[in-house]
Parts: structure tokens; C-alpha cells; sequence
């Protein structure tokens, strides 16, 4: 047997699982979104219509479009940079030559990241219980009046942002970890030599030296904020008064509660054709920030 | 600042940051060993006053979770079998045999990195439903048989074998599935290792498209249980957090067991950039 057909054979069935179930549905997608697919054509497929661009014109024109959008927005344009701040915090502590028991830390840091969103959602939705909330708990004993964290529409989203920072932040504190370690110690000998103080060695080695791990973690981290979905779908259902309905969380609604196909197709576009232009602007910028 | 302060500055931020980080894993544990209605007291305990096996009593003779836990189990594993077959043949293919459009081909599946898997989800629904698939573990199981990052993943790793070795082997008339099997799967162990970890913790956290896939109770994964035991039981939390370990338990065991390969796996999957 040649190499090339030992190829073939050694790729075809990843290739059929990923074309079938992906790439055949992807383009699908784009064609869906193009017609008003709903519970009629699931019926009868003879009531299917072509109307061209008529969901997107559609979605952009209704508030619930916009809000679903805003609320996405929200939890990416606060969640990623609390995100990465306390990873980076974390991380650099671990890395500290005057810490031991690193190891032990590091698990411990680590293992929200590997548990199930769902199950530590619900446990979260018990400490931010307004009434016998550990939070609320915590909070009183400072003196500070219960807050209805996941029933009142301005708390609710801080609420899931801080839950997502818990959940998240161990899985970049590995990467930065890993970048820490790969800056060259005398570099620092020197600074220090130079009477540099802790925070200017911050500043002029070790976030330079972090650049390119900076904007890898940041557009991963905003490409999985953008798909924002078991968190509200947990802990608020979307509320209170939708003000946790995610971009996700509408095209579900759309699609599985309503079945309007089409409608849920053209939402999962948008919100690509939005992940795609914002991850691509901040790889232009980033890459403009480097040094050459 | 001398460097005792800054010892226990760190220190202590590293304690607290721990504390927030473990503290409503151990809170799970502890309130599931609860009476009912235990834990809406005030203050809120911390330590059941008679720990009892009560609420997992509870969830395996009257909630059905035994069902969802072999139910997760059995689709987590099937999709870390198949996938890991799947994804190492490919990704051996990608880093070392030569065929007529492979760079192509590679730079397709670099692309398809990039598309979130939700829109593909209503086409998918959709093709699935005509074959008559939706609510079987295969509807769950047949799309997640192959993954881009997994195949990207061995392919990064196989790179370093060195050609001379499957050179050295074809002289000797060694078929490619010999090869394969003889010389390339021993050598690929660590990141098999790695990947099937990967694999079953995402299998096992997967949340989403069960839950648009699965639409009978009997078909229930544990995640999938756990949220709609929640909206029926929201008031019992010892109940849910019950719920809650059982879910958790097989992942944490899982991964403290073998962190070493997956934090190696984590390192190796976002150096894609």
C-alpha cells in the first residue's frame, strides 16, 4: 500500500465525523438563516420560503435582538478584563521565589476550572441566596444590607460575572504561569541591580515579556465570554426581566422554544460575524503593540 | 519593602485567593450531608449537626440519578474512545504522511477552529431529527467523534517523531497500519493520554447540546438532570447539593488524579496562536 492512500484512510473518518456533523452544518446554517424555517416547514417542508435577508433585517430592527447583544457585551467587556487580571494576579503569586507548597496552591486555584458548570452554578445560586446566602451572610456582618444578587435586574449580571471569574480564572493563571516562567531571570537581576522597584520590573519586564500570552489568552477568553449560556440558563432562566439574556441564550429561545429556525440560524451568524470582526481587531492591534 | 512583609503579603493573598477558590467546593460537600432545611439557618452552618447519606438516598432511589450517571458515563466514554481513535489517526496523518493537498486541507481545519460550535447546532438538530437520531446517546456521541483541536493536538505532538524511524520501517516492508500501530501509537501515549482526559471532561461538563439533543428524561446526562432537578427542587439545597457532588466528584477525582497530564495538555492547546 502507497503512503498517499494510507493517508486517505488514516484521515476518513475524522474527516467524514467533522464534514457530516460540522462543516455540512455550518453551511447549512448560512442557507437556513436565508428562509423562514419554522414549526410549519418542521411539519411540512413545502411551506418553507426563501427571504433572502429578510431575518437579519428583521433581528436588527427588534430590541430584544439589541439587549441580548448589550447584556453579551456586558459580561465580555467586564468579565474578560476581571478575568485575566486575577489570573495574572494569581499567577504571579505562585510564581513568587518566596512561595512554597506552589504545587499544592496551584490545585487548589485550579480546580473550579475542571469542575461542571452547571452543578457549581447551582451551589453558587445558594450563596447568593438573599436570604440565607452565605454572601449576604458575609456581607451583614460588615454591616451591609442584603443585596437580591440574582433577582434584581442591575445585580444579576455582576452576579453570573463574578461566578464566570471563579469558574474561569485557573485556566489562564496556567498559561501566564508558563509565561512567567519563560522570562529570564538575570533580566530581573538587572533591573534590580539598576535600583528598578518591584512594580517598574512589572511594568518594563514582565508585561512586555507577557505581550504575545496576553493577546492569545485575551481573544480566547473573549471568544468563550462571547458564548455565554449554562450560566443565566442555571442560575436566572434569563431574568430578571430578561436582563441575562444572552446572544446564545436568544438564538436557544428562538430556536427550541419557538422553533423559528430561520430567526435562531441568522442570530447564530450575527453573533459569529461579531466574535470573528472583535477577535480580529484585537489581533491587528495587538500584533501593531509588539515590537517588531 | 523587607522581605518578610512581602513573604506574608503574598502569603496571605495566596491563602485568601485559595480560601475563595475551594470554599464553595467544600460548602457542597458539607451541606449535602444535611437534613433537609438545615442549611436555611442563621447563621448558615458550616458542618452538618448529624451527618447523614440522606439526600443521596434521595437522588438515587427517588430522582433517578443512578440513570443520569450512567447515562454520562456511558457517553463520555464512548465519545473519549471514538474520538481519541479518530483524532490521533488523523493527526498522525497530518504530521507525517505526505499526500496531495494536505496543507490545504490543514489550514480548512485551522478555520473550522475558529466557527463556535453553536452554528452548527440547528442544522445539526435538524439532520439528526430526520434520521431519526434526536433524543439517543448517539445524537450526543456521533458528533463529537472527531474535534479540529483534537487532531491539531496530536498532529503538534507526532511532529517530533523523527522520519528516519518510519523510513527505516517501510524498508524493512512494514505495512502503514504496522507502522501505526507498532512505532507511532507507543510514542503518541503521552498525548493520548492527555487528549483522552481533555476529551472526557468536556464530554463530561458538556451542557448545551445535550440539552438540545436529549429530549427524554431516560437520555438525561447528569448535568442535564441536575438542572431540571433544580427548577422543580430549588428550594432544597441540601437535595441539590447532593446533586451537585455526584456530578462533580467523578471530574475532580479525574483530574487530581491526573493533573500532570492535563496541565501539559492545557499548555500544549493554547500555543496554537
Amino acid at each position: 500500500m502507497n503512503t498517499q492512500r494510507a493517508a486517505w484512510w488514516f484521515l476518513a473518518p475524522a474527516l467524514l465525523v467533522l464534514g457530516v456533523f460540522f462543516l455540512l452544518p455550518v453551511v447549512a446554517a448560512l442557507g437556513l438563516s436565508l428562509t423562514d424555517y419554522d414549526l410549519y416547514a418542521l411539519a411540512d417542508i413545502r411551506h418553507l420560503r426563501f427571504v433572502a435577508l429578510n431575518n437579519y433585517w428583521d433581528l436588527l430592527h427588534q430590541p430584544k435582538f439589541w439587549s441580548a447583544l448589550g447584556h453579551t457585551l456586558y459580561f465580555v467587556i467586564v468579565g474578560v478584563p476581571l478575568s485575566i487580571m486575577v489570573s495574572l494576579g494569581a499567577a504571579l503569586l505562585l510564581n513568587s521565589p518566596l512561595v512554597r507548597y506552589k504545587t499544592l496552591f496551584r490545585t487548589a486555584l485550579f480546580a473550579p476550572v475542571v469542575t461542571t458548570v452547571v452543578a457549581v452554578a447551582v451551589v453558587w445560586r445558594y450563596i447568593f441566596n438573599t436570604k440565607y446566602g452565605l454572601l449576604n451572610y458575609a456581607l451583614g456582618l460588615a454591616g451591609i444590607h442584603p443585596v437580591d444578587w440574582l433577582g434584581n435586574p442591575h445585580w444579576a449580571m455582576p452576579s453570573i460575572i463574578l461566578f464566570a471569574v471563579w469558574k474561569n480564572f485557573g485556566y489562564n493563571m496556567i498559561i501566564f504561569l508558563a509565561g512567567l516562567q519563560a522570562i529570564p531571570r538575570d533580566l530581573y537581576e538587572a533591573a534590580r541591580i539598576d535600583g528598578a522597584s518591584v512594580l517598574q520590573q512589572f511594568r518594563h519586564i514582565t508585561l512586555p515579556m507577557l505581550g504575545p500570552t496576553l493577546l492569545m489568552v485575551g481573544i480566547l477568553t473573549v471568544s468563550g465570554y462571547f458564548q455565554l449560556f449554562a450560566e443565566p440558563y442555571v442560575m436566572t432562566e434569563g431574568g430578571p426581566l430578561q436582563s441575562t439574556t444572552s446572544v446564545l441564550y436568544l438564538m436557544y429561545n428562538e430556536g427550541f422554544k419557538w422553533w423559528n429556525f430561520g430567526t435562531a440560524s441568522a442570530v447564530a451568524f450575527l453573533l459569529f460575524v461579531i466574535m470573528f470582526a472583535v477577535t480580529a481587531l484585537m489581533l491587528r492591534v495587538g500584533r501593531r503593540g509588539e515590537p517588531a | 519593602m523587607n522581605p518578610r512583609a512581602a513573604k506574608a503579603i503574598i502569603y496571605g493573598l495566596l491563602i485568601g485567593g485559595t480560601l475563595v477558590a475551594v470554599f464553595p467546593l467544600l460548602w457542597m460537600f458539607s451541606v449535602s450531608f444535611m437534613r433537609p432545611g438545615e442549611a436555611s439557618n442563621l447563621p448558615p452552618p458550616l458542618w452538618p449537626a448529624h451527618a447523614s447519606w440522606h439526600n443521596y438516598e434521595v437522588l438515587f432511589l427517588r430522582a433517578g440519578v443512578g440513570r443520569y450517571l450512567f447515562n454520562s458515563l456511558a457517553i463520555s466514554t464512548a465519545i473519549t474512545a471514538l474520538s481519541l481513535a479518530f483524532n490521533v489517526m488523523a493527526g498522525y496523518a497530518f504530521a507525517k504522511l505526505r499526500f496531495a493537498g494536505r496543507e490545504r486541507l490543514f489550514q480548512v481545519l485551522l478555520g473550522m477552529l475558529v466557527i463556535p460550535a453553536q452554528v452548527a447546532m440547528l442544522p445539526l438538530f435538524l439532520m439528526l431529527k430526520y434520521m431519526g437520531m434526536v433524543n439517543s446517546y448517539g445524537a450526543v456521541i456521533v458528533p463529537a467523534m472527531a474535534t479540529a483541536f483534537g487532531i491539531f493536538l496530536v498532529r503538534q505532538y507526532a511532529r517530533g517523531i523523527p522520519d528516519e524511524l518510519l523510513e527505516a520501517a517501510r524498508i524493512d516492508g512494514a505495512g502503514e497500519w504496522r507502522i501505526f500501530g507498532q512505532i507511532v501509537l507507543p510514542l503518541l501515549k503521552p498525548i493520548m493520554v492527555t487528549l483522552a482526559i481533555f476529551t472526557f471532561l468536556t464530554a463530561w461538563n458538556d451542557f448545551m447540546w445535550p440539552l438540545i439533543a436529549l429530549t427524554g428524561q431516560e437520555h438525561y446526562t447528569l448535568p442535564l438532570g441536575l438542572a431540571s432537578l433544580s427548577r422543580e427542587h430549588a428550594q432544597d439545597s441540601e437535595l441539590m447539593m447532593a446533586g451537585s457532588v455526584v456530578t462533580v466528584i467523578p471530574v475532580l477525582a479525574l483530574f487530581l488524579a491526573m493533573q500532570r497530564y492535563y496541565i501539559e495538555g492545557l499548555l500544549l492547546g493554547s500555543v496554537k496562536g
